[in-house]
């Protein structure tokens, strides 16, 4: 699995963080998104798959 | 697929009015009609107090779909956005404010007001939120009852905390909470709403002056910063601070007193709240009630920018649209078995914050204060009891955000 992250489309909803911690974070400085890694372990690849179906700004993409 | 395409002359003539009525005996359940047109169509006319026909999208697919497509937008001076209520002549739009704006200039605006509501950021005011839950139970506990959980305790809850995070005095609470009751009032008389908004606009205004001359580690200093850089203008920066001020605080009530009734008429799961020490479980009831009660009942309102082809009918640039997430959040299709409260249930992916880049900007700090209070209030009062008939509770049906009024309750 990769994850792609489109900070320009993202809109700080920290969903994405509240879904998968161990793979999204925020900037400190305006919320947006950024990602921890861009290969989720198997364990993660539920709650970043998740993520990706709640962001509302459909920031993040998948390819499995 | 043409021959599905309503023109003005083929709509039929029972569109029913907008918004609806629930149901008699069922406070908790959206409208009737509009699950009725939900079963019957992804899309169906509805007429505004205006006599506007704009579209009501009802169910979960087409409504992310739609609220997350760049041809569709949130500005209200567009023609054809489909106004809540009559604006004042003078007055642009009531609350002139980035949700009510497109991007760019929205995700500029919305950019410098994001940092406070970062996921660690909203966390680290768990323990403070904590303590002004536990005050005020205190508070509730060594005083009479029966008491007014609305005025004892859901309302000063996200009061106090939204206060201390924009540095707005908790004093003053009184005055924002009066105000801000009449501009999310269905039917306040467009004087009416604009006077409300412009006291609080002239309110904040004053505040923004103190923090131009005395900055405190607050959101309003970090806006009074950002005007003292020449990004944002002293109004909009005012502005700003009516939306948050007014959306950190009714909305969160509304679903603390609203919440505690809906469990009080689920006493199951009500009593697996209360006997869980699993905050995971306890972020699920907090994800199934913002779901099951969807507060903001009104409906999300955008414009179509161009023609949209979408579940086999045309939307036409200059439509608009009507979001009732409420019905997404009860479309069986989303949520099986939907109008049963199942605090167990995966409910993360609902709709009641909203979708596409206008979603909640302070929905981090909301569950984070209904994890606290309902992790903490019934456990505490573990014999929390209704103090009149569900009969006599008087529920806001004239409200944008959907509650009760009062909520009487012993224990």
């Amino acid at each position: 699995m990769k994850v792609i992250l489109d900070q320009d489309k993202c809109v700080a909803s920290g969903q994405c963080v509240v879904a998968a911690a161990d793979v999204f974070d925020q900037r400190d400085e305006d919320g947006i998104a950024v990602l921890l890694t861009s290969d989720p372990t198997p364990d993660q690849a539920d709650d970043t798959r998740h993520a990706a179906a709640v962001c509302p700004a459909l920031a993040i993409q998948i390819q499995e | 697929m043409t021959s599905t395409v309503p023109t003005a002359g083929e709509l039929p003539a029972d569109i029913p009015d907008f918004p609806m009525t629930r149901a008699a005996g069922c406070p908790f359940d959206p409208p009737p009609t509009a699950m009725a047109k939900q079963q019957e169509a992804p899309l169906a006319k509805i007429r505004l107090w205006d006599g506007s026909t704009p579209w009501m999208v009802t169910r979960y697919a087409e409504q992310r779909a739609l609220l997350a497509d760049p041809r569709v937008s949130a500005d209200i001076t567009r023609p054809g956005y489909p106004l809540q209520t009559a604006v004042a002549p003078g007055s642009r739009s009531g609350t002139g404010s980035f949700i009510l704006m497109d991007d760019p200039e929205h995700a500029r605006m919305r950019r410098m007001v994001t940092a406070p509501f970062a996921i660690k950021r909203v966390a680290a005011l768990r323990p403070a939120i904590q303590k002004i839950v536990d005050d005020l139970i205190d508070g509730m506990l060594a005083g009479p009852k029966p008491v007014d959980l609305v005025d004892a305790f859901a309302l000063p809850v996200p009061s106090l905390v939204i206060c201390e995070l924009l540095g707005v005095p908790y004093s003053d609470h009184d005055f924002f909470q009066d105000n801000s009751k009449v501009v999310i009032k269905r039917d306040a008389e467009p004087e009416e709403r604009n006077a409300a908004m412009a006291a609080l606009s002239g309110y904040l205004d004053d505040l923004m002056g103190e923090k131009l001359a005395a900055p405190a580690d607050d959101l309003l200093s970090g806006l009074a910063g950002r005007v003292k850089a020449g990004e944002l203008t002293r109004q909009e920066a005012a502005q700003m601070g009516v939306l948050l001020l007014i959306a950190g605080h009714e909305t969160t009530a509304n679903m603390i007193a609203l919440g505690t009734l809906a469990l009080l008429e689920h006493p199951d799961q009500l009593a697996i709240l209360r006997d869980t020490d699993d905050p995971k479980l306890v972020a699920s009831a907090v994800e199934e009630l913002l779901r099951y009660l969807n507060i903001v009942h009104n409906g999300r309102r955008r414009v179509a920018l161009e023609d949209i082809d979408i579940a086999g009918r045309r939307i036409h640039a200059g439509d608009g649209l009507v979001f009732a997430t409420d019905i997404a959040n009860r479309d069986p299709e989303a949520f099986p078995d939907p109008d049963r409260l199942d605090i167990r249930r995966d409910a993360r992916h609902h709709v009641a914050f909203g979708f596409g880049v206008h979603q909640c900007l302070g929905q981090p700090l909301a569950r984070l204060e209904l994890q606290v209070v309902y992790s903490t209030l019934y456990k505490r009062i573990p014999g929390l009891r209704l103090a009149a008939g569900l009969e006599q509770i008087p529920f806001k049906h004239d409200g944008v955000v959907y509650g009760v009024y009062e909520l009487p309750v012993t224990w």
